[in-house]
């Protein structure tokens, strides 16, 4: 994978993190589990805003908030364009922050977050 | 030579179906019948040998783990126990009379799930009704901001959209289904009508909707990326239908407003029982997450996030749940069971359970069982062990186990950890 | 396991014990005859001054299960500020459980509360069959207590098919079934009809209405399973929440549905909000005078009162429409659950204040119902708890039927429109001691069928309380001086000091077995749960003790 910044993104999009079937069915297999780690290791973005970026499916992008970045592949989704969808699990839970404006739910859906080429 | 067990009871999800065939060959479940993707592999990846449990990884008996969690308890001045969703309401008891004992917190799955719907509920009620009455009578369907086509896998099936029913002779036919969501799903893909709304706008529509459903105007064309025209005939459907049936996910409670959001969601069903009956059930999701609520709230007074320090409950969303303790260092020692918060928390959380004495109950080596100083491996409810679960409409049913077990139960576990520290 | 319990005054009126001084003797958990001991190996309780009674018996309160759970989950604000601590037993290294709830308890102060208050057996007032296992759960966390439910009959699918075929001893069997399979006490009639037409958005307002989908009527839903009752032997009689609760002019078809059992034996609940006299439209003014009059009429009758507490409390019944019609008057939080092929319900809270003229006609009418109601035998004291009240306030009632005075001063501070023309002034009569043991304890007991409760004589429960003679009746019935269940002491001076578990009570009647194999039909065609999920197993419950059935 190329380190060579070709246009550094640093776009906004609205990330929701959700189930997904292959993600539950990893989780009977085991969160070491390569099935997985595979589920969970993996973002949506719609074909428009692939195209738009320049991203090919497969590709890796980074994914940053105020609590840490990830690195993940990207696979087309239908999705609205600037909606990002991950698999729940502990790599987008790196992303969540631990505020939960007072009632106990951290914000697992529908925050923003910062894209970019690696 | 297998054995088929009839009526197995899968406790996997809030749908708890216990219709479910397995084929048990050497103790094993090998072949499943009726079960979705979730049970299958609930059902089939589990493997009932007694297995050690463990010290900073290395076995131990029995008897020095149950010694080596009352130590860590009695040291510490703020314990908290957490979880408490794939287990039975017998282990549910006993980890909430630990957590009165000890005067520790206690918080359940709840907080980070159907914790705001509780908070609605306590505000403003909740108008709800078993899912039977969505089979036999109700004719619109709507799902706002869940995706049971994933979640909950043999619910449209089994419960709600293609069940031929008393008043519903034609299933399916008979029906209408609508899906709000932010994007399209597997569940708006089979709906009659699916409304994509702006991500963050749940509470705007919904409160729309309100007012329309008052037979009063909107001043403005769109709220939420939605039409008002397209609102509008939402409202008149459900104003004209039989019965109606809401179902609500984490699109309402993970959101912008959390609560605030399941609080209009509620209201408005409650209102349209001026015009016609219309029920809204909470996709309950993590096994008996539902009988833990029904559990702490008969024992406590509240559904979740409590705290017994002071020698009572007190409740305290925001304040005595998982994520909050845990995010701002509170708590000095954690007992986690059934339950994986290492892999479901925000890492800002979940890393400190690495910084603490923990102990972890469950079936599984799991995420958070890893980084555990203790790991108690029991026995998995309704595999091999029996137990009473709560489905999302609070019906209870009893699940006998299908395979023999050599496992301590959930239960005996936590009485033993009692036991050990004399709290019993 | 032997006490002698020696020169307190005994009111023990199933044996026709009214204030004599006498000894109780206690072995291994019963009564037992002076004659029968070996007074030297006895512990000793000196009762001079005091009052001994049998362990007081609930005949109607919500304290366990969905619905009762859902009005604790929706109400913290009933909980905060009222809770209970974790306790250390005196002389033991146990500890009570901590609790929270003004009127809708959570199990554990539940039933620390009415065994502080001397109660030693509380009963369910309505439970839905399809969850008659979560009713048994919560029972499993009532400790101390002796407790049984009533199952929900009166909108039951099965039933109501039967009685359109006219094929009632299909019903009877059914409802043995059924007893069988919730490991319930008795059978339990609420709105029959209404709460299946709510699912319609519709009621039934008179006995003869029709069900929506079955065609039968109130009144054959209640013929039906009255018979049915006497049938099958049941210790208890068919306990009846009718039409109209809550409604203007409701005395009606409650006069018409007492007089329409016909000399047949039932149990009216919480007949306070039955009793409304006037008209739909108009004000309210009380129909007691006319429903007491009917009661006297009737020895076959027995009623429970559910009088109005003046308090924030928690309403909750099956009946779907009434509760919903309270929340529209209201506006408070609304809960309701609809539960297939059985029942409904909901929950709402609810402020009942002296100030305000209908709250303090309730008032005015229960009252007048206790003492317009001659025979003690056939009116019992409940609350409804916690529709009129919390139960913890059992003891002001028992303050204001046996204090005229007391009942006078709170008279005079009610509302003025609902003094106006009001007969509670000119009813001078006092309840006495002996009727108090009567409608708390002896008559519950006799009418629910325990001829091992509500009384002294040999061979009953060990359920004992004491009580300090005081004249400030509310005081004494508040803080009894002892407390035994089954003969051991589980209270002393108004606190809990042993903790043990305590019985459920239930019935299983015989049935035809080939009845099994329609209720598998209709089970797997209108429920979502498989037949052999359904029934609660005995092993679920870990003190089960069952009641037999007289069949004649």
């Amino acid at each position: 994978m190329t380190k060579r910044r070709i246009r550094a993104l640093r776009e906004k999009f609205v990330l929701i993190t959700g189930r997904t079937t292959k993600q539950a069915i990893g989780m009977h297999k085991g969160k070491e589990s390569e099935a997985y780690i595979r589920a969970v290791t993996r973002v949506d973005m719609s074909d428009h805003d692939m195209d738009r970026l320049g991203i090919n499916e497969g590709e890796d992008i980074l994914l940053y908030t105020l609590e840490d970045s990830i690195e993940a592949p990207v696979f087309k989704g239908n999705l609205p364009e600037g909606m990002l969808f991950m698999p729940m699990g502990p790599v987008a839970n790196r992303l969540v922050g631990v505020d939960t404006s007072g009632k106990g739910m951290p914000s697992y859906k529908g925050f923003l977050v910062e894209v970019e080429r690696p | 030579m297998s054995t088929l067990i009839e009526n197995a009871v899968c406790t996997f999800c809030g749908c708890l179906c216990d219709d479910i065939t397995v084929e048990v060959d050497n103790n094993r479940i090998v072949k499943t019948k009726r079960a979705c993707a979730n049970g299958r592999g609930l059902f089939m990846e589990y493997d009932a040998t007694p297995r050690k449990p463990l010290i900073y990884g290395k076995e131990v008996s029995w008897e020095e783990a149950i010694a080596e969690c009352a130590s860590i308890l009695e040291n510490a001045d703020n314990p908290l126990i957490y979880g408490l969703s794939s287990t039975s309401t017998e282990a549910q008891k006993k980890a909430v009379e630990l957590a009165d004992r000890l005067g520790a917190v206690i918080d359940t799955t709840s907080s980070v799930c159907h914790g705001p719907t509780a908070l609605a509920m306590q505000t403003v009620g909740e108008a709800t009704c078993t899912l039977g009455e969505v089979s036999h009578r109700a004719d619109l369907l709507v799902f706002w901001g869940c995706n049971p086509a994933v979640s909950h896998m043999r619910h449209f099936s089994r419960y709600s959209l293609m069940p031929k029913g008393k008043l519903v002779p034609n299933g399916r036919k008979d029906r209408s289904m609508y899906v709000v969501d932010v994007r399209p799903t597997a569940s708006s893909k089979v709906a009659d009508h699916f409304i994509q709304i702006k991500p963050g706008s749940d509470y705007e529509v919904l409160t729309v909707l309100r007012v329309l459903a008052q037979g009063k105007k909107v001043d403005a064309d769109q709220v939420g990326g939605v039409a008002i025209e397209q609102l509008q005939q939402l409202v008149d459907r459900m104003k004209g239908c039989r019965y109606g049936a809401a179902f609500m996910g984490m699109g309402l409670t993970m959101t912008r407003g959390r609560d605030i959001n399941v609080r209009e969601l509620f209201s408005l069903v409650s209102e349209l029982n001026k015009f016609t009956r219309f029920s809204v059930i909470p996709m309950r999701g993590h096994s008996n997450v539902a009988g833990a609520d029904q559990v702490m709230t008969w024992q406590t007074g509240y559904p979740f996030a409590v705290s017994f320090a002071r020698g009572y409950p007190q409740y305290g969303p925001g304040e005595f749940t998982a994520v909050d303790l845990l995010a701002r260092g509170e708590v000095d020692a954690a007992l986690i069971i059934a339950s994986d918060p290492a892999a479901h928390f925000p890492r800002g959380a979940a890393e400190y359970l690495e910084q603490i004495p923990t102990i972890v109950i469950d079936p599984e080596k799991n995420m958070t069982a890893k980084a555990a100083r203790v790991f108690l491996p029991t026995a998995c409810c309704g595999i091999d062990a029996p137990g009473t679960y709560y489905r999302m409409d609070n019906i209870s049913i009893y699940a006998r186990p299908v395979v023999a077990s050599g496992r301590p139960r959930d239960e005996d576990v936590l009485t033993g950890i009692m036991e050990a520290m004399k709290l019993c | 396991m032997l006490i002698g319990i020696i020169n307190g005054k005994v009111y023990d009126p199933k044996n026709n014990v009214d204030g004599e001084i006498k000894e109780i003797w206690i072995r291994d958990g019963k009564v037992v005859s002076a004659g029968d001991v070996d007074q030297s190996r006895a512990e000793m309780i000196d009762a001079a001054g005091l009052i001994i009674m049998p362990g007081g018996v609930d005949i109607h309160s919500h304290i366990a299960g969905g619905k009762v759970n859902a009005g604790r989950k929706l109400r913290p604000d009933d909980s905060r500020g009222h809770e209970r601590k974790r306790m250390q037993l005196p002389q033991s290294r146990r500890v009570t459980r901590s609790g929270t709830g003004f009127s809708v308890p959570s199990t554990f102060k539940t039933a620390y509360s009415y065994v502080e208050m001397g109660y030693t057996t509380v009963m369910e007032g309505a439970s839905p069959p399809l969850m008659a296992r979560h009713t048994h759960e919560e029972f499993e966390d009532i400790p101390i207590l002796d407790k049984g439910g009533y199952i929900l009959m009166g909108n039951n699918h099965l039933i109501m098919d039967y009685i359109r075929r006219d094929e009632r001893e299909k019903a009877r069997d059914y409802v043995a079934w059924l007893l069988n399979a919730t490991k319930g006490y008795g059978i339990k009639i609420v709105n029959p009809g209404g709460v299946e037409n709510f699912k319609y958005k519709k009621n039934v307002t008179e006995l003869d209405d029709k069900v929506i989908g079955f065609d039968v009527t109130p009144r054959q839903i209640i013929e039906t399973l009255s018979w049915i009752n006497d049938e099958l032997g049941l210790p208890h009689v068919p306990h009846i929440h009718g039409l109209n609760l809550g409604l203007n002019g409701n005395f009606l078809t409650t006069a018409e549905t007492l007089k329409g059992m016909e000399g047949r034996q039932a149990h009216f609940t919480h007949l306070q909000f039955m009793s409304y006299g006037g008209r739909m439209g108009k004000p309210v003014r009380s129909g007691a005078a006319e429903i007491a009059g009917i009661v006297n009429e009737n020895p076959n009758i027995t009623v429970d009162v559910g009088q109005i507490i003046f308090c924030d409390t928690t309403t909750m019944t099956a009946d779907g429409p009434v509760q919903y019609r309270l929340h529209k008057l209201t506006g408070n939080k609304w809960f309701n659950d609809d539960v297939e092929a059985e029942t409904g319900g909901g929950v709402t809270p609810c402020i009942y204040k002296k100030s305000n003229p209908f709250n303090a006609i309730q008032w005015l009418i229960g009252l007048e119902l206790f003492l317009l109601i001659d025979d003690p035998w056939q009116v019992f004291l409940t609350t409804d708890h916690p529709n009129a009240g919390p139960f913890t306030c059992y003891p002001q009632i028992i303050k204001l039927l046996t204090d005229r005075d007391f009942r006078g001063e709170v008279f005079s501070g009610i509302s003025k429109i609902a003094q106006k023309g009001a007969l509670l002034p000119e009813l001078d009569r006092e309840y006495s001691l002996y009727e108090i043991a009567v409608i708390t304890r002896a008559g519950t007991a006799q009418r629910l069928g325990l001829d091992n409760k509500g009384h002294l004589g040999a061979g009953a429960d060990g359920d004992v309380t004491i009580y300090a003679d005081l004249d400030d009746r509310e005081k004494m019935f508040s803080h009894p001086a002892y407390v035994f269940k089954d003969g051991v002491l589980v209270a002393k001076d108004g606190r809990v000091v042993c903790e043990r578990p305590g019985n459920t009570l239930y019935v299983s009647p015989d049935f035809n077995p080939d009845i099994e194999k329609e209720i598998r039909g209709h089970i797997e065609s209108n429920y979502t749960i498989s037949f052999d999920h359904y029934p609660v197993r005995r092993d679920e419950l870990s003190q089960g003790k069952q009641i037999p059935c007289e069949v004649s």
